[in-house]
Formats: structure tokens, sequence, C-alpha cells
């Protein structure tokens, strides 16, 4: 009984063995040309400031809304988060490819602009267009991590707030804001991870030239069959990850001892 | 507590965010012309054609056969290494533990590459072999990740009792622990299944020889103007609705029947 998991788990090890051959195969050249050429820096800027940006408007938005549902009745709650989890159940690809057709320069977005009398926009292939398809698609993790940290909450610890002579924003500021932290930070993981690596939907979104570095990645596998060079991007974009998550988490710890010294 | 006017209008407008694409695409699904930006009259060309299209049709039924297998094996080899697993060493547990969270915190792009070079490294040739195998894979770690709460707050002392009683290891794990871990059980196969059913890039990296699956095909697909994605689109949208709704549903309703039963049962 305890066999028979021991070997799968062998033959799991296995799977992710992999990676481990490729990392073994690769002399440090693929590093330089990466570093050296400063298309891929720029690619890489990009990805990430794409990625930054998508985190930051899905915490703004976000956030919000998983404080207004968290004010809301029990049974209105319920109803709530079954709406925002409805579409992450649909096809991300279905969901990103209906933006094609609505942002087109002659879409419905730009129709409804022009009864305004505002010049047609062009918003496909655009930054825009990526950061939006990336906010649409991730937005409602955040929303969720939010509203269980928010929910989570002890709510005598509000009134304990205003008791103590703090107003609305005050106890907001000092005692929601850094008890939701948690939800905050784990949303941003959620948000930021696929965000850095999506490929599908700076592809779709961005058009061919638009080249993010989960692009690339794909590029170098499936059609230049760079399959070393691609490893060494996979495994920096890998990196740049585990550190930005490294460094959230501290963040994140950093903040509760504070405030359990408080 | 009311909702305040500004907030509503907030909420609404977020939903509108959500659900206008959704609408967009069933809507354009009945459009007369190829259009994606106008509607020019109701017509049901591209149901037609997308019923007569080999490949769409090829990649649902591919979809569905993958989701299906993918779940059941995956459930059944998460179960048994989660339960191997509470009754290894802590050492062990942790260790694999950590290797299982891997492929969820990583980016999928890179399990998917890793998969593509483990395969190669096989000589597996890539197709309808590779592709269930990945999906496996990589639905495995939810079913452990649903299946271990409830394992550990499950009286490790059962599992002995059982034995002392007569059973067999066997026994006393499926007559014993399975079923008080049942509803981990499910939710892991009802993640994997979703999971599998949707994915679209690890998919796109193992598969090869023809066999796609509907988030491939849309994506080859979308490069072109081809409204029969949007039928495509809109069956999905309706299958798997249907599908999560019975399935927040049929729990509810079992729960409901329990308790008007239990209420019952204490007014006898």
């Amino acid at each position: 009984m305890i066999l028979v998991p021991m070997l799968l788990i062998v033959l799991y090890a296995f799977t992710r063995k992999g990676n481990d051959v490729t990392t073994f195969l690769f002399t440090l050249e693929n590093f330089k040309k990466f570093f050296s050429d400063t298309i891929f820096l720029e690619v890489l800027w990009r990805s990430l400031r794409v990625a930054i940006e998508t985190t930051i408007v899905c915490i703004l938005i976000g956030y919000p809304a998983a404080y207004f549902i968290s004010k809301s009745q029990e049974e209105v709650k319920m109803r709530w988060v079954l709406l925002i989890t409805i579409p992450t159940w649909i096809n991300m690809l279905v969901r990103t490819y209906a933006w094609i057709g609505i942002l087109q320069d002659d879409g419905i977005i730009n129709s409804i602009l022009g009864v305004f009398g505002i010049s047609p926009l062009t918003m496909l292939h655009t930054d825009f267009a990526v950061v939006l398809g990336m906010v649409y698609n991730f937005i409602p993790f955040m929303i969720l991590q939010i509203y269980t940290s928010l929910t989570k909450m002890d709510h005598s610890l509000i009134e304990a707030a205003s008791d103590l002579g703090a107003n609305k924003f005050e106890s907001f500021l000092r005692v929601t804001l850094p008890l939701s932290l948690p939800g905050i930070i784990s949303g941003i993981t959620l948000v930021f991870l696929p965000a850095v690596s999506s490929f599908f939907i700076p592809k779709l979104l961005g058009g061919g030239q638009y080249v993010l570095i989960g692009t690339v990645i794909e590029s170098q596998f499936l059609t230049s069959g760079d399959w070393n060079f691609g490893s060494a991007i996979s495994l920096i974009m890998a990196l740049i990850i585990m550190v930005s998550m490294y460094l959230t988490r501290k963040v994140d710890r950093g903040e509760q001892s504070e405030t359990g010294v408080l | 507590m009311k909702m305040k006017l500004h907030r509503k209008i907030f909420m609404i407008a977020l939903l509108i965010f959500f659900y206008a694409p959704i609408l967009y695409i069933i809507i354009f699904s009945f459009n007369d012309s190829r259009s994606l930006t106008n509607l020019s009259g109701f017509s049901l060309q591209w149901y037609e054609k997308m019923f007569h299209d080999d490949t769409m049709m090829g990649s649902v039924f591919y979809t569905i056969l993958i989701a299906v297998l993918a779940t059941v094996i995956s459930t059944i080899i998460g179960t048994i290494t989660a339960i191997g697993l509470s009754k290894s060493r802590r050492l062990i547990r942790n260790l694999v533990e950590q290797v299982n969270e891997l492929p969820i915190m990583n980016p999928e792009i890179v399990t998917a590459i890793g998969l593509l070079m483990f395969f190669s490294a096989l000589h597996m040739k890539k197709g309808f072999l590779t592709l269930l195998a990945a999906h496996i894979m990589f639905c495995i770690p939810y079913v452990i990740l649903s299946i271990n709460p409830k394992l550990r707050s499950l009286n490790p002392n059962l599992a002995d009792a059982a034995m002392d009683l007569g059973a067999t290891p066997w026994q006393a794990m499926i007559k014993v622990i399975v079923p008080q871990i049942m509803p981990g059980i499910i939710s892991g196969a009802l993640i994997a299944f979703t999971m599998s059913f949707d994915d679209f890039i690890i998919s796109y990296f193992v598969t090869g020889n023809g066999v796609s699956n509907i988030s491939i095909t849309v994506y080859t697909m979308s490069k072109r103007v081809n409204p029969s994605i949007n039928a495509l689109s809109t069956l999905i949208i309706i299958i798997l609705t249907v599908v999560l709704l019975l399935a927040n549903i049929i729990p509810a309703l079992i729960d409901k029947k329990n308790k008007t039963q239990k209420n019952k049962e204490m007014y006898e």
C-alpha cells in the first residue's frame, strides 16, 4: 500500500527530470546570448512592465469589488462569488478571442464612441489590448483571494477601532487594509505569475509583432527549434518569478510581524 | 446592510466587463454574415458549418475523451498517492508535497516545455498518448492538494482499527478511508476535469499528429476571421455552464434533503 504511491512518486520525479536533463546540457552560451542581446532584454522588460501594469490594475479594481462584496448581505455574497467565478470556468482562449471583435477598429466600442462623435481609436494590437486581456482573464483570482481574506477578518476589530475614535477611513487604512494584505499578496501571485508567462493573450490581442517572453519561449520551441536557448529563457523567467514571489512573501511576513508587535 | 448606489454601479460595471465578451460571442454566433463587428441578420449557418467541420468536431471529441480519461486516471493515482503520503514519514511527505506544488507554482509554459522535452527524451511521438499523459500529470497535483486537508482531519487510528477488525490493508483503504475523504476526491476530480477541459498551453506544446483539443483549434483558427469559432465557443459555454450549475446545484439539493430528513428525525 505504501509501495504503490512510492513508485508513482518516482515516476513523478521523472516527469520533472525533463527539466533537469536540459539544465545539464546547456552551457553558459545561451545565457550570454540572452543578456548580450538588447532585443531580448527589451522583451524581458516589456513582459515585466505588462505584468506589473496588469497586477496594479487588478488590485485597483479588484480590491473595491472584493470589499463591496464582503460588505453585502450573506445570500447576496454567495451569488456575487458565483457570478465572478463562472467566467473563469469558461475557456480562457474563447474569452480572449471575444475581445478581438470588440476591440476592432470598426468594433462595438468604436461604434459607441462614434455616437458621441469620437473618432475611432486603434485598440487592437496595442499595449492597452494586451493589458486589458490579461486583466480580464486574471482579475477574478484577485477578487476571490482578497474577498476570502476580508471575510476571514474579525469584524469586532473594526468596531474596536471606531470605538477608539478612528473614523471610517482611518479604520479602513489601519485595520482592514493591513489585515487583508495576505489576500492581496496571494492575489498578486495568482495574477503576476500567469501574466509574465502568458503567450496566447499577447499573440491574439497584441498581434504577430507583439513579442513577450512567453511568445519568445514558444517560438524557440515550436518554430525555430532552439530548445537549449528556449530552456535558458524559461529558466531566467522562472528565476525572476521565484525571486519576486519570495520578495512579496517577505513583505507579507514583515507586515505581519509588525502588526504582531502592535 | 444595503448596497449603496455607487457600489452598485461599480459592481454592475464589473459584471458587464465580465459578461459582455461572453454575450458578444453568443450573439455573433447567430450572425448572418462573416463580420465580427456588424450584425446583419439571424442565421444558424455557422452551427451547420461547425457540425460539418471535421477538425472542430474532432477536437470536441478529443477534448471530452481526454478530459474524462485524465480525470478518472489522475483522481485514482492522486488519491492513492495522497493516502500513501499520509502514512509515510514526515520527511518524505514534505519533500513530495514540495515537488507536488512545483507544477502549480511554476508558469504553465515551463511545465509545458518540461513535458515536451521529457516526451522527446523517451522518444514518444507527439499525439494522443502524450496529450493524455501530460493532462494526467498536470491534474494529479490538484487532486492531491484537494484531498490532503481531508486526510489531515481524518483520525489516524481509523485504518488501524479496521485492520484490527480483520480488514486487509486494501479493504481498509477502500471501505474506511476513501468514503471518509470522498468530498475531497470529488472536488479534486471536478478541478481536474475543468483544468483538462480548458487547458491550452500544455496541450499546445505536447500534441501533434493532427490531434488537437478545442483550445488549440480556437487558437489556430482565430488567425483568420471564422465565425464558426463563435458557434463552437457558444457550444462550450453552454456545456460548461450546464455541467457546473449541475455540480453546484446537486450537492446543495442533497444537503437540503439531508437537512430536512434530519429535521424530521429530530421531530420524531
